[in-house]
């Protein structure tokens, strides 16, 4: 029998999640058991696709006009496999990070997230993708507050209120869409969507809408507070998966819908993607806490994302396969980053980084996580950064953006200094020495595994663009004069 | 003028001024209170713009649309007055720290 593991992938934490409501006792073993089936579940779905090339399923028998479709090609494969890969990494982290107490309330808000995302990757349709966007918003903001502390509360509340915002204005532009070419279906709108005021308003509208909840420059107010301010595997989760499911969405509908009526916007995007890597890496740099270099990291590699905007050249897949290549990389040495840091903060309770004593000899495998993580965010060879920041490169020589190479380049250098002062920090000891407790081996071991793996994407050139080739996300084909 | 028309620029006239509201006020519980009323706008511009043209039925799928806003919309106020509520517990205000400063 064949299973259906689209659908086995939006199930399966759904029930994870409500099993760990109700035998909070349970919770540990639930949850690291539904990350390991997603894993196995994601596998399934990939060898579905490469058989047949795109999952395609109409949830209840109901088809595209009137029902809601499910759909997956090598793009939403890469975002699900991201999320199951870091998941995992999350999970087994978070075994040892949470007592019992905050165990309960993690997990089953964890699985709903991994449910939303999943099922966000495999929408085929403007409004389902608006209710899982609204979804993983509403769990997004519940983990960030977990601690309940001052800062938390405020910063997921400004963190709800920008969201919120956010989906409100994305789904003015689902509406007007749905007025102006009668139909919900990515599919049906690509073929139908022709340049008018009404695209090119509803164009404005999501994708405000979206670059709020992606937190590009200028609109990244509400992510530092609400990244650093979260427990270690909540942040994680946030930089490297949810901040990427919005882009996903304008990803998505920019390759399928939007591109042939763009008008330069994507000039704009390019513009906002250097200011953001230069702004976000300048705030990195000026970082005392540890927590908030990281996630004004997370600001500037947002950045890179944008740059494949104005870069791509229809017919030429390089840029969008830089993005995708950025997307999972990031994903992967941002959450090792996080965890890592994670597992300094347990280590010597504070994260200043002028604080940071002797790290490197009483926590080794933190540490060279750290390093190998920041390795692929600066771009060296060889990671899955180098590769994604390498094709953006290529694209902007052969398309002659001088400008996005110094961008590129520059935005490198910076990351190279605010990883090094980290590590510099971390190699010497401190006027102020670190209290010690000890770091169960699981977290060590999560964070590093995560760290390895985004270096290991850079030896692993040939699977992931043959991944990323099935159902040729990247073909542009409905593009009409 | 049509009723239609009619419908969906006052749905952009609650909409506009929801965000006008979000912007301005400081108090948590006005800012909830302005998404919520922004969220009225799209909705009511949803149900406006169903209806296509003079005679026919109005078009079903977005009122269906609708009433899933509507339960989101209440799942988000929810947690946006929880969240007040906490700060307000640990703050002794209801408003976001950078905007006191002011």
């Amino acid at each position: 029998m064949e299973v259906n593991w689209g659908v086995v992938l939006i199930l399966l934490p759904l029930i994870g999640g409500i099993a760990c409501f109700l035998y909070p006792r349970l919770v540990k073993i639930l949850g690291v058991l539904t990350s390991f089936a997603l894993v196995l579940s994601v596998a399934g779905l990939g060898w579905q696709i490469k058989i047949n090339d795109i999952y395609r399923h109409s949830v209840g028998g109901w088809d595209a006009p009137l029902g809601i479709e499910l759909y997956a090609d090598g793009l939403s494969l890469l975002m699900l496999s991201a999320t199951a890969l870091v998941g995992l990494g999350i999970s087994v982290y978070s075994v040892g990070y949470f007592d019992r107490e905050d165990s309960s309330r993690f997990w089953p808000l964890w699985l709903f997230l991994i449910a939303a995302l999943n099922a966000l990757f495999l929408s085929a349709d403007i409004f389902n993708l608006y209710v899982n966007l609204e979804l993983m918003g509403l769990t997004a903001v519940t983990l960030a507050a977990l601690t309940g502390s001052r800062d938390a509360l405020s910063g997921s509340m400004r963190y709800l209120l920008a969201t919120l915002l956010g989906s409100l204005v994305y789904l003015l532009g689902v509406a007007l869409l749905y007025h102006g070419f009668g139909s919900m279906d990515i599919g049906i709108l690509s073929v139908r969507v022709e340049s008018s005021p009404v695209a090119w308003v509803a164009l404005g509208l999501i994708s405000t809408g979206l670059l709020l909840k992606t937190a590009l420059f200028p609109l990244h107010f509400w992510l530092p507070a609400a990244h650093a301010n979260a427990p270690a595997p909540v942040s994680a989760l946030l930089s490297a998966l949810v901040v990427k499911a919005s882009f996903y969405i304008l990803f998505r509908l920019w390759l399928k819908i939007f591109s042939p009526i763009s008008e330069g916007v994507e000039m704009i995007f390019g513009l906002l993607g250097s200011m953001a890597i230069l702004w976000g890496s300048l705030q990195a740099l000026r970082q005392t806490r540890l927590k908030l270099l990281v996630a004004y990291s997370t600001v500037a590699q947002i950045g890179y994302l944008f740059l494949s905007f104005p870069l791509a050249i229809s017919g030429v897949a390089t840029a969008w396969s830089a993005t995708a290549y950025l997307i999972l990389s990031h994903a992967l040495a941002k959450a090792a980053m996080f965890l890592a840091v994670g597992n300094i903060l347990c280590f010597g309770v504070h994260d200043r980084i002028a604080g940071l004593d002797r790290v490197v000899q009483r926590l080794p495998l933190t540490a060279s996580a750290f390093a190998l993580a920041g390795i692929s965010i600066m771009g060296l060879p060889p990671s899955g950064g180098f590769i994604g920041k390498w094709l953006l490169l290529e694209a902007a020589l052969t398309k002659g953006r001088w400008d996005l190479v110094v961008v590129i380049i520059l935005g490198g250098l910076m990351a190279a200094g605010y990883v090094f002062k980290v590590l510099g920090n971390a190699f010497t000891p401190s006027s102020e020495p670190h209290k010690s407790r000890p770091v169960p081996a699981c977290m060590e071991w999560a964070s590093l595994l995560l760290a390895l793996g985004a270096i290991l994407l850079g030896f692993f050139v040939s699977p992931v663009s043959s991944l990323l080739d099935m159902g040729s996300p990247f073909d542009i084909s409905g593009v009409r004069p | 003028m049509n009723l239609a028309v009619h419908y969906t620029l006052v749905g952009v006239g609650l909409f506009s001024l929801g965000l006008y509201a979000l912007i301005v006020h400081t108090h948590l519980l006005r800012k909830i209170l302005a998404i919520n009323v922004m969220g009225s706008g799209v909705f009511m511009m949803l149900v406006a713009l169903a209806k296509r043209n003079g005679e026919a039925p109005p078009d079903p799928v977005p009122h269906a649309l609708v009433i899933t806003g509507i339960v989101v919309a209440v799942s988000a106020t929810a947690l946006g007055l929880s969240l007040m509520l906490k700060l307000n517990k640990e703050t002794g205000s209801a408003e976001l720290p950078e905007d006191q400063q002011e």
